[in-house]
């Protein structure tokens, strides 16, 4: 089967703005890497997820794949279509095809509209819709999936009136009801409470088998990411580390990278074997990107050729992709 | 006798709809070289907690009840000289939570240090002051060369680092450390953690963590102290609680956190329901509401909290009525 989307060396630098002074007396300007050429694709109905700490550019690749963002070189295909130079115009027939989840439900609503308004904004904006009775029949009917039940209590109350969990299945109501075949979910339950998460990413889980969407997860929590995703990609500085099966990827990490990052997710279990975390300092600034691999500067196993060759993402075995010198001799 | 005593404290907030039931009778200890964990969702009271015991609640903060016993003493009842000079920062000091905000960005992290150390300690003289602010650089493990910095020349790492090192800077005997590792990276966390592990050993510090993530007490401390809506629900060692939890809430809590190290994915549970509003909680066990074991008495008596075996305390109407 085709792939929902792909991305193929994608980049996006930001360009730093500069002072009068230093425009003049620096010859070239600065950048921030934030997406530095990654390429990746998602298989229908799967839920892939990007994992990586913060400023590694996780949001910025999401807000790319929806064209939220142009990209500075690469390629973006949806569906086999290249989406990457589409004039806004054309790309509206794909935005109801795409559609994202925000992660603080608190700011991702406008608190001056009441629920049914939200949910229907898209619906109306996109002129999806025949008729007004079927803007409120699919309202409910979304709202109905998404278990604010039942929807007439809930369709003309404000966002301040609802708790945090009740927000979020807002927020997915209003990505959901245009019925997308693939949708961004950045970090869409870290700012809830831990007892609550479980029931939203259930919720996820069930909108995915009912309507076989395809998800990008993206996330800084592996714990998380693991009972979720069915493939992640590892992503450090911009680029990605390592691809593979979600199981293979956290039981048996191979770039050194992700074999930190696991050891660092701390366990809910007192015996689980305590591990000492090896990698020493933070990760760079994306404006001054280490030579070579990115991550030598931290790397437990660095050789010399880190320092100066960039390794290649690799197919190592099959479905498993290493960006590692370890690995390519 | 434990360093630390905290017993049936309440304290309340006081706001134009009526008090916010912040913490209610809530008592632990904490003893020497220990670290407990001070878990709950957020809004739960954990901070309150913190505060109280330091006597810095905002002015709309009362507490009502209950004593905190630091060397078998009541410090509730001092007067606050008495205990600006004696206990704040010398007895017991606090890391706050968000290591981006509690430094002031106008002065160099050294004038921070010392300032902490000439409050709190009228004879010492400042060469003697920036001094032991280099030695607390080099235990937090941060070159002390950097010590000239200001606060937005660290990362945030080393931010955290420098809080560390300014609770530490007058020898307390306990440290209360909020939320260390929120808005940290994952390895950063874990360095944090790994730090704050290898001074209360080799300090012997007293600690308390508060944190609402389960996995970090599991890796850090030696006791946890769960608290739901302003109240102790359980409280044990570390091994009880996440083996043998007897607290519905407890339970729940649990199975709420997946392993990244798991064999097989686990699904995630979750507990029905939210936290409750404080200004108005429900009657009888704060949490029956969305208990699945809620009975009738639930709803009318609060449990208290019993010791059902040797050192493991439960709040809960299912185990007090054996």
């Amino acid at each position: 089967m085709e792939n929902v989307i792909e991305v193929i060396n994608l980049r996006k630098w930001f360009p730093i703005k500069l002072g009068f002074f230093e425009t003049i007396f620096t010859k070239k300007s600065l950048f921030v890497r934030a997406v530095d050429g990654i390429s990746f694709n998602i298989k229908p109905k799967e839920i892939f997820g990007l994992v990586g700490e913060s400023g590694s550019g996780k949001t910025t690749t999401g807000r790319l794949i929806l064209r939220l963002i142009d990209p500075t070189s690469g390629k973006i295909l949806f569906k086999g279509k290249e989406i990457t130079n589409l004039p806004d115009k054309e790309m509206r027939k794909f935005r109801s095809k795409m559609q994202i989840v925000f992660q603080d439900p608190y700011e991702s609503l406008n608190p001056r509209m009441t629920i049914a308004d939200i949910v229907s904004e898209p619906l109306k904006l996109l002129k999806e819709h025949k008729s007004e009775s079927e803007v409120e029949k699919r309202v409910y009917n979304i709202l109905e999936d998404v278990q604010l039940t039942p929807p007439e209590e809930f369709l003309f109350r404000y966002p301040h009136e609802l708790s945090g969990g009740q927000r979020q299945r807002v927020a997915i109501a209003r990505a959901f009801i245009l019925n997308p075949e693939f949708v961004v979910a950045d970090e869409p339950v870290s700012m809830l409470d831990v007892s609550i998460r479980a029931e939203i990413l259930d919720l996820m889980l069930n909108l995915r088998d009912k309507y076989g969407t395809t998800f990008l997860y993206i996330t800084h929590d592996l714990a998380i990411a693991r009972h979720i995703c069915d493939r992640i990609a590892v992503m450090y500085l911009g680029k990605l580390m390592e691809i593979g099966l979600v199981d293979e990827v956290t039981l048996d990490p191979l770039h050194p990278y992700t074999q930190a990052l696991i050891k660092a997710v701390p366990v809910p279990d007192p015996d689980s074997p305590r591990t000492e975390v090896v990698i020493k300092g933070e990760i760079p600034s994306p404006v001054n990107i280490p030579s070579g691999c990115r991550f030598h500067t931290r790397c437990p196993s660095a050789m010399e050729i880190c320092k100066e060759k960039e390794p290649e993402l690799v197919e190592i075995k099959k479905g498993r992709w290493v960006a590692c010198h370890l690995y390519t001799k | 006798m434990p360093l630390l005593q905290v017993q049936s404290l309440t304290t309340y907030y006081r706001t134009s709809r009526g008090y916010v039931r912040a913490a209610e009778n809530v008592s632990f200890e904490v003893e020497r070289g220990e670290a407990i964990g001070l878990a709950g969702e957020s809004g739960c009271g954990k901070t309150t907690v913190a505060l109280s015991i330091l006597r810095i609640l905002p002015s709309n903060g009362e507490i009502i009840r209950g004593k905190v016993l630091f060397h078998d003493k009541d410090i509730l009842k001092m007067k606050e000289s008495e205990f600006r000079e004696k206990i704040r920062w010398k007895g017991i000091s606090i890391v706050f939570q968000g290591a981006m905000n509690a430094l002031n960005p106008v002065y160099t992290i050294k004038d921070q240090i010392t300032e902490a150390i000439l409050t709190h300690e009228k004879n010492t003289d400042k060469k003697e002051a920036e001094e032991r602010a280099t030695k607390l650089f080099e235990l937090v493990g941060i070159d002390p060369s950097r010590i000239n910095n200001y606060p937005h020349e660290f990362s945030g790492g080393m931010r955290q680092r420098a809080l560390i090192a300014m609770a530490l800077a007058c020898n307390p005997e306990v440290l209360i450390a909020d939320e260390p590792g929120t808005a940290l990276d994952v390895i950063i966390a874990a360095q944090v953690f790994g730090l704050l592990k290898n001074l209360k050993r080799t300090l012997k510090l007293a600690m308390l963590l508060i944190t609402h993530d389960l996995s970090i007490i599991a890796e850090t401390c030696e006791k946890s102290v769960i608290m739901y809506a302003g109240r102790v629900v359980e409280f044990a060692d570390v091994r009880t609680i996440f083996k043998k939890p007897l607290h519905p809430y407890t339970q729940g809590l649990i199975e709420a956190f997946p392993s990244v190290r798991a064999k097989t994915r686990q699904k995630i549970a979750s507990i029905p329901g939210s936290p409750p509003n404080l200004l108005n909680p429900p009657k009888g066990c704060r949490f029956h509401p969305r208990c699945k074991y809620a009975m009738d008495i639930c709803k009318k008596e609060e449990p208290p909290l019993l010791e059902v075996e040797q050192n493991h305390y439960v709040a809960c109407h299912l185990l007090s009525k054996k």
